[in-house]
């Protein structure tokens, strides 16, 4: 039986990943550590002191922060694994080039990374919850759904991220794209403090931002609100945003490399 | 019959305005190596990239297998071996890796795969290197790695983009021998190139091409006897009395090209080409006779040498 070519691209990446992996685990289990630590037990005991707690829906700040970032995490995730290893793909390496000598074609190789980096999406996720679970930060059941809405925000970042770099001639764009995009929506998405402090004209902004979606929708399962028409719609918009990626991604990719 | 593996009529490249391959005509036979020489930007390596199945074809036919690249470009590629001018190794995976990883994108049986990586890595030369990373290997090693990765499918023909471009002279040596192996094995291979002498040593049949055209096609041999003369006398003068003896050295052998460091002088009897100049009392600072090469071929057909 024929094994499915975007499935051998998935392969090769995870291969690689054998040898990379010490490097990106260790951050992945320091990250959240740090963050729990610094500001949900740290800035966290101030802000409750405070008598905050109605803006952020009751919870204990350690509480309401751990899903945002878990889901900011995912974003960033997402985004700087579709930025680097595509432009090594296509320009540093071209190992995208070698393959699309073979069987394979531009949508394999597009699907086959992005199955990758849903694998890593994955991976990261399940570290953060037993991580943030371990601190007392959310309970393990509604910790765990809280995954879904963290994979589909990083896919909803890595998709269109891997259109852009496979249009960018150079990596100063990407450190751009971090620098005024990823950094400022790690920030402000909500994971730190809910979007209703924003400025009134600033808070529509959020609504368009896959971030803010799956935060929303992150915190609703974490505490175990049941999935109503809100989350279809949270859902719903994550999906778009991955599938028109990935529909761009392919198409820029033959642009690229097929001429 | 001899069914060609390739086959263009009229096959032309175009990005935008620019015309990259102009309405080019050729085939080529199973067990030959072809070639196409030229210099950087005549069209070559756009020509190998729609052989390959990559590069859409703009107009003009072309099949590969007697197949149609527009509609079966997968199928075309699974068969094929593709060198490609710049490295293209993953440089993150160790030797061996490579040519796994290779030989899943033709979802090949994994055990077949690893009986593969031996032989091939014999065949380049690396069976101490296989558990070795990419990155440190020498640009030679690296050649030879992805020749055989482009042996990993058995392939019925091999694209070889500028092969040794890049390369000092001992491993481009190395590598014409494995490539003359290929050769003695049957395995058709295209090879593009802009060095004369690996045109002449690896090509049974070859196109000149030129500004998007080929302007000529033969075996090197024909392509000597036809475009040149048997020898060459090469005069060098010091610096500034080329311009002013030129005009005496004509009439002496069958053609004069006069280059700026250097004049070349086409003749069938080099001997007497000498005696003449000595005759004319023209003081040549050094004379080397040589056999024509192709690059004379080259400079006959188009004026210009082949690398500037």
């Amino acid at each position: 039986m024929s094994t499915p070519i975007s499935l051998r691209v998935y392969e090769s990446r995870a291969r690689t990943y054998r040898h990379t992996w010490r490097g990106s685990v260790v951050s992945t289990f320091l990250n959240p550590v740090l963050f729990l630590l610094a500001m949900g037990l740290g800035l966290g005991t101030l802000v409750d002191d405070s008598g905050t707690g109605q803006s952020l829906s009751g919870l204990a700040y350690l509480e309401f922060l751990a899903p945002g970032l878990l889901v900011a995490t995912a974003m960033q995730t997402g985004a700087s694994d579709a930025a680097w290893p595509v432009m090594a793909g296509i320009k540093w390496l071209r190992t995208y080039h070698a393959a699309l000598a073979t069987p394979v074609s531009t949508r394999h190789v597009v699907y086959g990374h992005l199955l990758w980096v849903t694998t890593r999406l994955l991976m990261v996720g399940v570290i953060y919850v037993a991580i943030m679970w371990l601190f007392g930060a959310v309970p393990l059941l509604g910790g765990v759904s809280a995954i879904l809405p963290a994979v589909l925000t990083g896919l909803a970042f890595a998709a269109p991220v891997t259109a852009l770099t496979s249009r960018l001639e150079s990596e100063v764009g990407l450190t751009s794209l971090f620098r005024f995009g990823i950094v400022p929506l790690f920030l402000f998405s909500g994971a730190f403090f809910p979007v209703s402090q924003l400025p009134d004209w600033l808070e529509p902004v959020a609504w368009v931002v896959p971030t803010w979606h799956g935060i929303e929708l992150a915190r609703q399962w974490t505490a175990g609100v049941p999935a109503g028409a809100s989350a279809a719609v949270h859902i719903g918009f994550l999906v778009a945003v991955t599938a028109v990626g990935t529909a761009l991604a392919v198409r820029s990719f033959d642009r690229r490399m097929r001429i | 019959m001899d069914q060609a593996l390739v086959t263009a009529r009229g096959l032309t490249k175009r990005f935008g305005e620019f015309v990259a391959v102009d309405g080019v005509d050729f085939d080529v036979h199973r067990g030959e190596a072809f070639g196409f020489l030229g210099p950087n930007g005549a069209g070559k390596s756009s020509t190998m990239k729609m052989i390959g199945a990559v590069s859409p074809v703009t107009s003009g036919s072309l099949r590969v297998f007697g197949l149609d690249p527009a509609d079966d470009g997968p199928t075309i590629r699974s068969r094929l071996g593709v060198v490609p001018q710049e490295d293209s190794l993953d440089t993150e995976l160790s030797v061996e890796e490579n040519l796994y990883v290779y030989g899943r994108y033709f979802d090949l049986p994994r055990s077949v795969i690893r009986d593969k990586i031996d032989e091939l890595l014999a065949f380049a030369q690396l069976t101490d290197r296989r558990k070795d990373k990419v990155q440190p290997l020498s640009g030679g090693m690296k050649r030879r790695l992805t020749i055989a990765r482009a042996l990993i499918n058995d392939p019925d023909l091999m694209l070889l983009d500028e092969p040794t471009t890049g390369l000092d002279p001992q491993a481009r040596h190395v590598l014409w021998d494995r490539l003359y192996r290929l050769k003695q094995q049957g395995v058709t291979l295209i090879i593009t190139t802009h060095y004369m002498d690996e045109a002449e040593q690896l090509c049974d049949r070859l196109v000149v091409m030129d500004k998007a055209q080929i302007v000529a096609e033969g075996s090197p041999k024909e392509l000597i006897e036809r475009f040149t003369t048997r020898e060459v006398v090469e005069l060098r003068f010091p610096l500034g009395e080329q311009e002013q003896v030129i005009d005496r050295i004509e009439g002496i052998a069958k053609r004069t090209e006069a280059l700026p460091d250097r004049v070349l002088m086409y003749t069938d009897d080099a001997d007497a080409a000498m005696a003449e100049v000595a005759a004319r009392s023209l003081n040549p600072e050094s004379v080397v006779v040589r056999r024509s090469t192709l690059e004379d071929v080259f400079l006959h057909l188009t004026g210009r040498s082949l690398i500037d």
